[in-house]
Formats: C-alpha cells, structure tokens, sequence
C-alpha cells in the first residue's frame, strides 16, 4: 500500500473519534440511568442496599486515609509555615486543602477503587453470564435495575464519605500539628472557623456529587458494555473492563476537579 | 395481545456476531402449541438463534414471525408486550447471583405485580417443587451445582405461564433420572397449557425422542433437516444417522492415532521425570 499522506491524518482521527463516540454513549448512559431513576420500582430499597455497599462498607477506609491524610497535612503544613513564623495558620492551610481538594478527590478516588472497581466487575459478570439478557426478557429494565439505584447510592454515599473524610483529616491534623508538634489549640481551631466559609464547604459538596456521578457512569457502563470489547471476550473482558474503568475514572475526576476548581474559584 | 397462535416462523433468516455469519437462509416454522426440538453440534449456533427468537440480537437479514408479527418491526411498546409472554431458560441459567433461587424464580412475578409478598414466596417454592428443588430455595445460585442453576432456571422461566417457553439445553447436565423428569415438566406443561409454543435446544436424543413434535437440525450454518421426529428417525442420511446413533465416521476416530512424536516423547519425559 502507498503511503498516503492522509494517513497519519487518519490513524489521529480514528482514536479521537472513538474517543468522542464513547463519551457521548457515556453521557446518553448517564442520562438514560438517571431518566428511570424515576421508572424503577423500588428504587429506594435497592439504592439503601446499594448505599450501604458502595457507601457503608467504604466507611473504614475513608477513615483511614482521611486520618494518615490529615496527619501528613500537619506535619508538611508545619514545616513550610514554620519557616515564615506563620505555623498558626496551620488550622487553614489543612482544613482549605481538605475541603476545597483533598477531600473530594480522594474520596472519589479511593471510592473508585473500593467500589466502583466492584460495581464493574459485577455489571460484568452479569453481563457475560447472560443474566442482564435474562433481565431483559423477563421485561425488566436493567437499567434502572442495575445504573439507578447505583447512581442514587453515589449521590448519597459521596457527599457524606467526602464530609467524614474532611473532618478526621482535619482531627489527623490536629494530631500531627497540636499533639505532636505542639501549636496552640485554640489557634489550630480559631484559624479553620476563621478561614473557611461556607463557599469552600459547598464548593466541596458540587464536586463530590460530579464525581458521583462521573464514578457511577464509568463504572457502570464499562461493566454493562463488557461483551463489547474489542480486547478480549469471556472473564478476560470482565478484569479488562474493571482495570479501564478504574483508569477512566480516575483520569476524569482529576480533570473535571480541574475544570470545576476554576470555575469555582 | 391476544395473537390466536404462538407459531414461530423464520424466513430467510441469516445470523451472526458482528462481520461472521454464523446461521444462513434459515426458513422453517416451528408450530404453535407444540414442542419444537432443535439440533445441532457444538457452536452451531443453537443459542445464537434463541436469542434472536427473544430479540436480544438482531438478524444480518430475513425476519423472525412470533405468532404472525415480525419481531423486528414491532414498535417498542408492543415488543415488549410481547416479550412478556416469552419464558427462557438460558444455556447456564442465568439467574441472578445476588438473589436466592426463590427470589430469582419470583423476580417475574415480584417485580411486574403487587402481590403480597408471601404469595409471591409460596408460589416460587411451589415452582421449585416442580423442578425438584423445594429445599433449595434459600440458597444463592453460587451455592449450587450446575444442573441445579439449570432446573433454576426453568422454574423462573416457567413461573409467569408463558406462551412461549424457550429452553436451552434443559436436560444437559442432569442424571437419567432428573433429566427424565424435566422431559415430564415439559410434557405435562404442554397438556397444561395447549396453546404454549415450547422450543427446546438439545443434545440428548433420548430425551428428543421422547418430547419433540417437530425437529429442526443445523449443520454448518444450515438447516439440514426440518420435520417430525418420525420421519427424522427414518431418514436415511448419513449425518443424521450419525447424530441419531452417536457414531462418527471412522476418519475422525483414528486422527488421535496420529500423533506428533516429539510431542509424545515431550510427555513421556515429563510424565518420567
Ligand atoms: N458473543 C459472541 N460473540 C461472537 N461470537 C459468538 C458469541 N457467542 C457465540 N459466538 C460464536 O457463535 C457460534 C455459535 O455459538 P452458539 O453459542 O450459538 O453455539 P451453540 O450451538 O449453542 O453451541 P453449544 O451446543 O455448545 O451450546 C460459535 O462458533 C461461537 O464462536
Ligand atoms: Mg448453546
């Protein structure tokens, strides 16, 4: 075959297409997902069930990270600011990461591989195993079957995770910068009543619902679309579409963390 | 809906995954009321066409009739009516992993109807008991052996009366005597319900034998054979025979004979060492 000049042109312009095809299936996925929110029976009973899947059994885990989180936060907040003389702005410095930052993303990011690493793969399997063809046949609509109640359960599960999280990180703080290093109590909390408004707290809340939202589609939709892959068929796909939904997920929550904090700020 | 007849008929049907055509000019009908065998070897696309019958694949051309509508022409809304009164078992079951064999037996029942919840229990257990697995109710799928899921699979399929049953591969996996008694649910739901289409995929000929009012074979993408099972049983060709007596032709039983020397001695090292 003649190199064609196109070429190049061409292999640039399949990938970004597919790229573009995929997102819009993404987005009519969420859409189609959140639409029989309101058609599912039942949705309330298998959102708490999922809730306390995706949301409950997460709850240790945000524990831990969001203290080691905190704790680290303290000391490295420490160290810089003890360098201007200014280490009683600690409280601020680690409660505005938290909330504006830290804890939105790495709630969403830690969720992502708790839970929705779990969600795909069993979308997954149910795929493979027919069963979401069995679901189909016997007339019921497996999307508000399956993406609905997960959806509810991530808009309840991440707001409330990301809040626990932003307040033992802010204790994890507290450890490292007053226990530990010895700054003044009073200063340590003066400073987090002082400096946070209540825009950085909502700021924080906007971005842990889109990144419910973000987690959920991906997560889903890679486990109910596994019999479409072109890399692989059987479990293969199923572990395949877990690993890119994870991926995915990630990639977009730090993008849309990007994008949001500019319009937020 | 009321449609007189779940009669079945393919007309020039050809089908496949993606670019590979898999079945190809299928026409044939299988008649309402009556249980219809198909056959075929392995991955000849037995469950392929089954789920085309269901319309969860669309065909690469020609058109599936289910009681005298194209399939694939209905609207949405009138589909879906009609998918209603579709039952399938699926080749593995298929039920639900999260959910116990009562609860999955129950979904059609559970989730299209507000009966109270001990009357939609009671009539799953009583589903199970026709397929042998009463005790079992609250076990999950996981929990269980294949031939179990399967007969699982017939009581979700069967639960909600269908008009239509589809059955993949009912008795496969089952000992003589369970598949015995699968061959009696599907003849007595026959005398039970007149009108119900049932179409049976099988590999068991016993159990065609006993069940089959009509038999449709495939072979290499084609419909070899379409007819009663008497006249299946008199045929005279050869590939039929074949699969009727499970014999095969003597140049695949010596091919194993053959085999590569080093890897004979490759195994014999191994098996020393
Ligand atoms: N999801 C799929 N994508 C692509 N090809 C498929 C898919 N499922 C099945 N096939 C192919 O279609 C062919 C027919 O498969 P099918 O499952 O219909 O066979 P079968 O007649 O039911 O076999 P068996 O008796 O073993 O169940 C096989 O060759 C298989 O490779
Ligand atoms: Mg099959």
């Amino acid at each position: 075959m003649a190199y064609a000049p196109t070429a190049f042109l061409a292999a640039l312009g399949r990938p970004v297409l597919e790229y573009i095809n995929t997102a819009g299936a993404m987005t009519l996925f969420l859409l189609s997902g959140i639409y029989h929110i309101g058609t599912s029976r039942k949705i309330w009973q298998r959102s708490l069930q999922q809730v306390y899947l995706i949301g409950s059994k997460s709850l240790f885990l945000i524990l831990l990270i969001g203290i080691f989180c905190g704790m680290v936060l303290g000391l490295q907040g420490y160290y810089t600011l003890v360098q201007f003389g200014s280490v009683g702005m600690l409280g601020s410095a680690v409660s505005l990461t938290l909330i504006r930052e830290l804890g939105p993303v790495l709630t969403a990011i830690m969720l992502t591989g708790r839970a929705g690493s779990s969600i795909t793969a069993e979308i997954g399997v149910m795929r493979i195993s027919d069963q979401i063809d069995a679901l189909d046949v016997m007339d019921i609509n497996s999307m508000a079957y399956l993406v609905s109640p997960r959806i509810v359960a991530s808009l309840i599960s991440f707001p409330l995770l990301t809040a626990i999280f932003d307040t033992i990180g802010i204790i994890g703080g507290y450890l490292t910068g007053v226990l530990m290093l010895g700054i003044n109590q009073g200063a340590y909390f003066f400073r987090i009543q002082n400096s946070v408004t209540l825009v950085d707290v909502t700021g924080g809340f906007w971005k842990s619902l889109v990144f419910a939202l973000i987690v959920t589609t991906v997560c889903c939709f890679q486990g109910y679309f596994t019999h479409k892959r072109r890399d692989s068929v059987g479990p293969a796909a199923v572990g395949n579409a877990t690993t890119s939904a994870v991926v995915i997920s990630c990639i977009l929550i730090l993008v849309a963390d990007y994008i949001l904090t500019s319009f937020l700020l | 809906m009321h449609t007189a007849s779940w009669e079945i008929a393919f007309e020039n049907l050809s089908l496949g995954y993606g670019e590979r055509t898999i079945l190809r000019d299928i026409t044939a009908t299988l008649p309402a009321g009556k249980i219809s065998v198909i056959l075929g070897g392995s991955g000849c696309g037995k469950s392929t066409l089954l789920k085309n019958i269901i319309g969860l694949h669309r065909p690469q051309q020609g058109k599936i009739w289910v009681g005298g509508k194209d399939l694939f022409d209905l609207p949405r809304a009138e589909y879906r009516r009609m998918r209603r009164h579709m039952g399938v078992l699926f080749q593995d079951g298929a039920l639900l992993g999260a959910l116990t064999l009562a609860q999955n037996v129950a979904l059609p029942l559970s989730e299209h109807t507000s009966l109270p919840k001990e009357v939609i229990r009671k009539a799953a257990f009583d589903t199970l008991a026709q397929v042998g697995l009463r005790e079992f109710g609250d076990y999950y799928p996981n929990e269980l052996s294949g031939g179990m899921r399967k007969r699982a699979g017939l009581a979700r399929a069967i639960i909600a009366s269908p008009s239509i049953l589809l059955c993949d591969e009912p008795t496969s996996g089952l000992d003589p005597i369970t598949a015995a008694k699968m061959d009696n649910l599907l003849l007595s739901m026959k005398a039970h319900f007149a009108d119900m289409t049932t179409v049976v995929v099988s590999h068991d000929m016993q159990s065609v034998k006993k069940i089959a009012d009509y038999v449709l074979v495939l072979r290499d993408g084609q419909a070899v054979f379409a007819g009663s099972y008497q006249s299946l049983a008199t045929s005279n060709d050869p590939y039929l025979q074949q699969f009727l007596h499970r014999t095969v032709e003597d140049e695949e039983q010596r091919r194993h004979e053959e085999q590569d020397p080093r890897v004979h001695a490759a195994i014999q090292d191994w098996l020393a060492s």
